[in-house]
């Protein structure tokens, strides 16, 4: 019966009812937009609607950026993160280290979300790499194996790095590891290309989230960073992204973008303007933007309290190994440690649905399934070895 | 330093430059003929009653914001597929086919070209007819095929050069990829007559060409959506397998939205599966799956009987009022005493009109009259009214008598 499956692999936020949530403040906007009769369908600029790309980076950046400050900072409206992954994808491929470098070397982290690979594969680079990341055996990061791939790269490799909320294990450097990798990334000439799809969903908080992408920029990088607005605005379908680029200064950004232009032209000519209008009318009102903070920290704070009420149960339980990685893990996804052989038993026997990774969606549990979810993770554990 | 030194400007974009200049001219009497998006008789954007509807019925239904499959939304893309196609066509009643959403016409020539990239393997070669749309070469580019042409349009005449076409087609090496404009030829308005449309596909036929039709325009061209789409229709039952690219941006004015889609015909259901599957693949590493908002509008004005009879009134009022602004343009022209012959304008089809004047006197029309247009002489008929075709007829007689 329904009560008794429990899907914990979309890549989608739901309520404690299990529902799809369409965020109040988002319901809000759209009435709004429909309700003016002064909109209209007219194509956005290239480079998108300009109300949405400025708020946009100035979410990631922060009010107070040193470089939003030096105008040294551009943004490109894309379709969702994907879109922002290939559009900065694709100009590296043309114009980093040297002119049409296909051979530049792009790492990504072991494991990450399986669309890295294809994004920068199709966008030209013929030599994709993987960085160390998941330590499964602690069940955390593998800082050193990270930061020994870093000290090997090829001076100027492009690294794919995840904001906050790293997927699909949910383990994020914490600040004085990131400074680290700050550190030998600026000495060996690494290229950070930031993923970010979770800004305030990971923690409940914006500028937490964003803290490390931040950090990059004061430490005075040029950067890439895709921004999704799928998952924290709850936009999923209407393709809401942001590629926001952080350059020395005016003059190359200026040409940067220019050549994002041509690039975009040939890929979707000019974004779609539904998503970018709720966004930006929410993030350049005070009041509806206090409200959407609001809504990203119930979103947040629902997932934080799955977590923790699956981590107790466990231990409550017994279950055999440590369970503090699920609520030391943040975001969206948790790498619970099952393996594959654990995971089919889960699948078959108890129709609870993860990937064979050991990978859940933690949106997937409600206050309804978390002792059924428990119980099998536990006979999973204790009956398959 | 910065990583970025070497990277060059890009250079600026000629029709947005057109734009640029008549924001700053002051001159009250000033046009804008370069825009290409339709205008009402005042001059102004223009929102579809259908749309506005459609856009109430989806406020009021309270949907979820979920992902879209990254083959888009099904109603819509089968709705296009039967739009495109007829709902009597044996292609898409046996469902030998495949429709995929894409990001308005220019995502949907860019699905189909980096489709043919990775599998049509006999050539790297598309031709284009000359003059074309001036982004078919770059996102053909950069997809990584190579540019070829085809004669299309005679410059001494403002019509179309068909045995130049016929004759350049015909030796255009077989298995080549040649890309034709469904209707209203962009940026020429000149299209082929149906006696002529049916050597071009016993010719493409005769040569085994692949054909890509481009259909922006469907309804919008002449006001009737089965007669802008005879020619891909005729070539499908001549047994030529088409993929087509259609926009919806100009017949629903849903610009912005980009609402489009990609179909390949195949040769039965399986295989239209497995190509299916293969566009897919392509998509996902490109934007995941395809916004939502205009597929829906377009999905319900199609798939509701009231709202796609609405439609296909609004649309040809659309059509109808750039047929009769190219009928008074040309009325217009005779009363200022014009010796010229002016009959292309009239013959000449869809938003766009190569009125044949040279680039120096569109830098007389741009100077003098504050008439903005690009040198090569072409004009969007949208941005003309009943209100400035007289003052435009005036300016083009001045500089041409």
């Amino acid at each position: 019966g329904v009560g008794r499956t429990a899907l914990l692999l979309l890549a989608a936020y739901r309520t404690d009812e299990g529902q799809p949530w369409v965020l109040p403040v988002v319901k809000k906007v759209e009435q709004m937009i429909a309700n003016d009769n002064s909109l209209n369908h007219e194509y956005l600029p290239i480079l998108g609607l300009p109300e949405f790309r400025a708020n946009a980076s100035r979410i990631a950046l922060g009010d107070d950026s040193p470089a939003i400050k030096e105008n040294r900072i551009g943004s490109v409206q894309s379709l969702g993160g994907t879109g922002a992954l290939r559009i900065g994808a694709e100009f590296l491929r043309r114009w980093y280290n040297g002119n049409n470098n296909t051979a530049t070397p792009v790492y990504i982290s072991a494991p990450s979300w399986e669309n890295h690979n294809s994004v920068f594969v199709d966008a030209g680079f013929k030599d994709i790499r993987t960085y160390h990341y998941w330590d499964a055996a602690k069940r955390g990061l593998d800082l050193q194996g990270l930061l020994d791939d870093m000290e090997k790269a090829p001076e100027f490799s492009i690294f794919i790095l995840h904001a906050c909320a790293h997927n699909p294990t949910g383990t994020d450097p914490t600040p004085d590891q990131w400074k680290q990798i700050a550190a030998v990334m600026k000495r060996r000439f690494l290229f950070p290309f930031f993923d970010s799809a979770y800004q305030g969903f990971a923690s409940g908080s914006l500028d937490k989230d964003a803290w490390a992408v931040r950090y990059f920029v004061s430490e005075g990088f040029e950067l890439f960073c895709a921004q999704s607005f799928s998952k924290n605005f709850g936009l999923y379908n209407e393709r809401v992204g942001n590629l926001t680029v952080v350059g020395k200064d005016a003059d190359n950004v200026q040409r940067v973008l220019s050549q994002m232009e041509k690039i975009v032209r040939t890929t979707w000519s000019n974004p779609p303007s539904q998503g970018a209008r709720i966004v930006a009318t929410t993030l350049s009102s005070p009041q509806l933007f206090a409200e959407w903070k609001d809504n990203v920290k119930t979103m947040a704070d629902r997932v934080l309290l799955m977590r923790s009420e699956l981590r107790s149960r466990l231990e409550s339980l017994g279950t055999p190994g440590t369970w503090n990685h699920i609520t030391e893990q943040i975001g969206m996804f948790s790498f619970t440690g099952l393996n594959p052989k654990q995971v089919e038993y889960m699948i078959k026997e108890k129709h609870i649905y993860l990937m064979a990774s050991g990978r859940i969606n933690m949106c997937g549990l409600t206050t309804k399934n978390l002792d059924y979810v428990a119980k099998s993770i536990h006979e999973a554990v204790t009956k398959i070895q | 330093s910065s990583w970025w030194s070497h990277v060059e400007m890009g250079p600026p974009d000629p029709i947005l430059g057109v734009t640029e200049a008549f924001k700053r001219d002051t001159n009250s009497k000033k046009m804008n003929l370069g825009v290409g998006a339709y205008r009402d008789d005042n001059g102004k954007p223009y929102v579809l009653n259908c749309v506005r509807k459609a856009e109430a019925m989806i406020a009021s239904k309270k949907m979820d914001k979920e992902y879209l499959p990254i083959g888009g939304l099904a109603d819509f893309t089968r709705a296009s597929a039967e739009l495109a196609l007829g709902e009597n066509s044996e292609a898409f009643k046996s469902g030998r086919y495949v429709t995929v959403q894409g990001i308005s016409g220019t995502g949907s020539l860019r699905i189909g070209a980096n489709f043919l990239q990775r599998f049509f393997k006999s050539s790297r070669d598309v031709y284009l007819p000359k003059p074309s749309w001036g982004n078919h070469t770059p996102i053909f580019r950069d997809a990584g095929l190579q540019l070829q042409a085809y004669r299309y349009y005679d410059p001494k005449t403002c019509s179309l050069d068909f045995s130049g076409a016929m004759d350049d087609i015909s030796k255009i090496p077989e298995k080549s990829i040649i890309l034709l404009h469904a209707c209203a030829h962009n940026p020429t308005g000149v299209d082929p007559r149906q006696e002529q449309w049916k050597e071009l596909a016993a010719m493409v036929k005769k040569r085994n060409l692949l054909v890509y039709f481009d259909m922006a325009y469907q309804g919008f061209a002449s006001g009737d959506i089965n007669r802008d789409a005879w020619a891909v229709r005729y070539f499908i039952e001549q047994g030529i397998n088409v993929i087509l690219s259609q926009s919806y941006a100009k017949n629903m004015g849903l610009y912005g939205e980009r609402a489009g889609a990609f179909t390949v015909i195949c040769s039965d259901a399986e295989e239209a599966k497995r190509v299916e599957s293969q566009l897919k693949i392509l998509i996902r590493p490109m934007y995941s799956n395809p916004p939502l908002n205009g597929a829906r509008i377009a999905s319900l004005i199609l798939n509701t009987p009231d709202l796609r009879k609405e439609w296909l009134v609004e649309v040809k009022g659309m059509a109808d009022r750039i047929i009769s602004m190219r009928t008074q343009l040309v009325s217009n022209l005779k009363k200022e005493g014009s010796s010229h012959n002016w009959q292309h304008i009239t013959d000449q089809i869809g938003m766009f009109c190569f009125t044949g004047l040279k680039p120096e006197q569109v830098e007389r029309l741009i100077k003098e009259f504050s008439i903005y247009m690009t040198k090569d002489g072409r004009i969007s008929v949208a941005g003309v009214t009943s209100g400035n075709v007289g003052y435009l007829a005036h300016a083009i007689h001045q500089v041409t008598k």
